[in-house]
């Protein structure tokens, strides 16, 4: 864990005692069950905002705290543990980054303040295809006209406002686009891990200067960047969660006359795992470091950490199963939802191969 | 950090700036500490001598222990600001050895003030040497199965018995040494003392590893003298002693995954070696991947050294991640070594001669040599036994019913 302001501290707190006390697994479970429209529980969404968990990066003359990248990674992490599906990464980080970054005093003045307040939800439309290539980009403009489909789409049926990546001129810009505006239609998705998530098709959607936020590739790249590094904090949240569940389990189930924790073979496997999540706290921590701190190395940190908890979730979210034996591959138990989340989290925003490459490129081999 | 700094410490450095260009032989300059590795035995040239008394005066070889002791009395930025001082001017730092890494921090904290006053100085001045004894041929990873016996002989002990694996006892002029003094307990039938290897009773024997180098020993003790002063903490409390010290050992090893051993990155050598593609990527794209891979985690590796650091900051001694720290260190040094060795391939086992140049004949011998990280100081299948048990609370196995 890093060396926390007493701010931080406290967030992280409120964070720990809201996730246990209101949004426990079974409240994933709940609303899985009950097919929610939206993937989340838009009650326990309103009570997050509530607490300020929207506007945690976004400034305070927009409503927001201000209180940076690091300290909404605490509360992504304590929501990751349970599993808690919401808007705020697609919305208070990946939309809300992107307007922080890339947005006219005038496009701040009219998303930040409800995005904060949680009145509004924002989502990145990003990707084209089944795996992401934010740098492939088919979706056009031209003429005032933005034509365009953009898949696996996070809160895309809940989004009110779009940022949509597009080629104007042979250039990569980004476009807010409100989801009610004429040509936009989305079909929602039914994915194994319960989430919200679209398609978006873009027909002949007028857009103008107004709708442009200025920064192009990079802002792209900027934005993906804080939204990574904001999943890979959720991602180690539910890493640990899964590994302390089924350490429970290992020191409570018995067979040969003794807790199967006892066995070598097993122990070994837990240690393992113990140590693969040092260091991904390690690496998640930094690349949030880094982003408050503007520093020049955010790219290659953020890869780092993206690949590394990538990987992490996934060696404990498939021992998960395996040390459970048969319970774990129930639905009635839980480790389904870890491991159907850890893959959905190991593909959002680019998975292991994508970053292991992107490092190896943005060092020069 | 952005927890130290200011004037102070600015200060600071441009005397130890000063003071290095005035004292640091310009022979020396990019050279190895000549008291590591082979030919540490031979005599010290007289700049190399020179070097060590200057840094031995000052304790800055030690930089953070006691002034009482010579040490040098400062805190970790200033040891920062010495370390890499001395890397700019490319001096090594001539005062090391299992006495600076594993025994003084240990005395330090257990030994009587008479025995700080009497052992630490001649560490602080790079003046003597220490080896380990705590192996035993028939206690390895079952450390506290050791028999080496101590009788009580009033004034001292009377030490008979043999030690394994202890690195540079044919250097060394004392071993810190763990004994059994109560035959009828395990853990808590173990001393701690400290023997003077200049004695009859005390042989050592070289023993030749695959890398076709000889750091470790056999040493024979046959009624060998241990004087009563020379027991550290309580009799048959030595156990306690020897684990704090392994901790030592263990962020010692586990700085290996770190920093590496100096030298080329993978990727330069992969480039020199493999070729890039016309993208500038490693031509072989399987290879790069693991290149890639081992460069990532050695990255994670380093970014957790840092968080320990900083969370045990205002602490003493290290964490208990110091166990995690070994195991993911070693694994990454030893993979890091075996992609070295493919990457140079024939020309990187080369075992000597003209036909191969100096890195590549110490990648062989770093390849194999590296297999013992994994060994020593904890095997890890031993500090994997840790982790589980002392820190994730599994238990131990019982009798199958």
């Amino acid at each position: 864990m890093a060396v926390l302001t007493e701010e931080q501290s406290m967030l992280r707190d409120a964070a720990k005692s809201w996730v246990q006390e209101k949004s426990p697994v079974t409240a994933f479970r709940k609303m899985r069950d009950s097919g929610a429209e939206l993937g989340y529980d838009v009650a326990a969404w309103n009570e997050m905002a509530e607490m300020g968990w929207a506007g945690v990066i976004i400034p305070e003359e927009y409503g927001g705290s201000n209180f940076g990248y690091l300290s909404l990674g605490l509360v992504l992490e304590e929501l990751g543990r349970t599993l808690t599906a919401s808007p705020l990464i697609a919305s208070g980080l990946g939309a809300a980054s992107a307007l922080i970054l890339g947005g006219s005093d005038a496009q701040k003045g009219e998303w930040l303040p409800k995005i904060a307040d949680g009145s509004a939800v924002g989502a990145l439309a990003v990707d084209e295809g089944p795996h992401h290539r934010p740098e492939k980009v088919e979706t056009t403009v031209s003429g005032g006209k933005l034509n365009g489909k953009k898949t696996f789409v996070l809160e895309g049926m809940a989004a009110n406002v779009f940022v949509v990546s597009a080629k104007d001129g042979g250039k990569i810009e980004l476009y807010l686009v409100k989801a009610d505006a004429p040509g936009v239609t989305r079909q929602k998705l039914n994915l194994a891990d319960s989430r919200g998530a679209a398609n978006v098709t873009f027909e002949n959607v007028a857009v103008s200067d107004a709708d442009k936020l200025s920064g192009g590739a990079d802002l792209l790249e900027k934005t993906l960047d804080r939204a990574r590094a904001g999943v890979a904090a959720e991602m180690l949240g539910a890493s640990l969660q899964a590994f302390d569940i089924t350490l429970d389990y290992l020191k409570t189930r018995v067979q040969f006359g003794q807790v199967i924790g006892s066995f070598q073979a097993l122990q070994h496997r837990a240690a393992k795992m113990f140590t693969e999540l040092e260091l991904s706290r390690s690496a998640v921590e930094a690349a949030l470091t880094a982003i408050d701190n503007n520093a020049p190395d955010v790219p290659e940190l953020v890869s780092l950490a993206k690949a590394k908890m990538g990987d992490t979730f996934h060696l404990v979210s498939n021992e998960m199963v395996q040390m459970h034996g048969g319970i774990g591959m129930t639905d009635a138990h839980d480790a389904g939802f870890y491991l159907k989340r850890a893959r959905a989290c190991e593909a959002a925003f680019g998975n292991q191969a994508y970053h292991r490459d992107r490092f190896a490129k943005i060092n020069g081999y | 950090m952005a927890d130290f700094g200011g004037g102070d410490l600015e200060a600071f450095r441009s005397e130890v700036r000063s003071w290095v260009e005035a004292n640091f032989p310009a022979s020396l300059k990019g050279k190895p500490n000549p008291m590591a590795g082979e030919g540490r035995g031979d005599p010290l040239t007289p700049d190399q001598d020179a070097w060590r008394r200057a840094v031995g005066e000052k304790g800055w070889g030690t930089p953070t222990w006691p002034a009482a002791y010579g040490g040098g009395g400062l805190n970790g930025a200033q040891a920062r600001v010495i370390q890499g001082e001395f890397a700019r001017a490319g001096a090594y730092n001539p005062i090391g050895g299992m006495g600076v890494m594993m025994f003084g921090p240990t005395l330090l904290e257990y030994g009587t003030e008479a025995q700080k006053q009497e052992h630490i100085p001649p560490i602080v001045r790079g003046e003597l040497q220490w080896c380990q004894g705590f192996s035993e041929p028939g206690a390895g990873s079952d450390l506290a199965a050791l028999q080496t016996k101590a009788e009580d002989k009033g004034d001292h002990f009377l030490i008979n018995g043999q030690k394994v694996w202890t690195s540079g006892a044919q250097y060394a002029d004392w071993c810190f040494c763990l004994v059994r003094t109560d035959p009828a307990k395990k853990h808590e039938g173990i001393s701690f003392v400290l023997i003077d290897m200049n004695q009859p009773g005390v042989e050592v024997r070289p023993i030749l590893l695959i890398n076709g180098l000889a750091p470790f020993c056999e040493t024979f003790f046959t009624d060998a003298r241990a004087e009563k002063k020379n027991l550290v903490g309580p009799l048959n409390g030595g156990w306690t002693i020897a684990k704090r010290l392994l901790q030592h050992e263990r962020s010692g090893i586990s700085g290996m995954g770190g920093g590496g051993m100096g030298g080329p990155s993978l990727v330069d050598l992969a480039k020199k070696y493999v070729g890039v593609d016309e993208q500038g990527r490693i031509a072989d794209p399987d290879l790069r991947m693991r290149v890639i891979r081992n460069t990532m985690e050695t990255k994670a590796f380093q970014q957790t050294a840092f968080r320990v650091m900083a969370e045990s900051k205002g602490n003493s001694g290290p964490s208990a991640a110091t166990s995690i720290m070994k195991n993911a260190g070693t694994w990454l040094a030893q993979e890091r070594h075996e992609l070295t060795l493919e990457i140079m391939g024939h020309q990187g086992l080369g075992w000597e001669g003209d036909d191969f140049d100096r890195y590549e004949l110490e990648t062989v011998r770093a390849w194999l040599y590296g297999k013992a990280f994994t060994i020593f100081g904890g095997s890890q299948e031993v500090q994997s036994n840790i982790v589980s048990k002392r820190i994730l609370g599994l238990p131990d196995l019982t009798q199958a019913k």
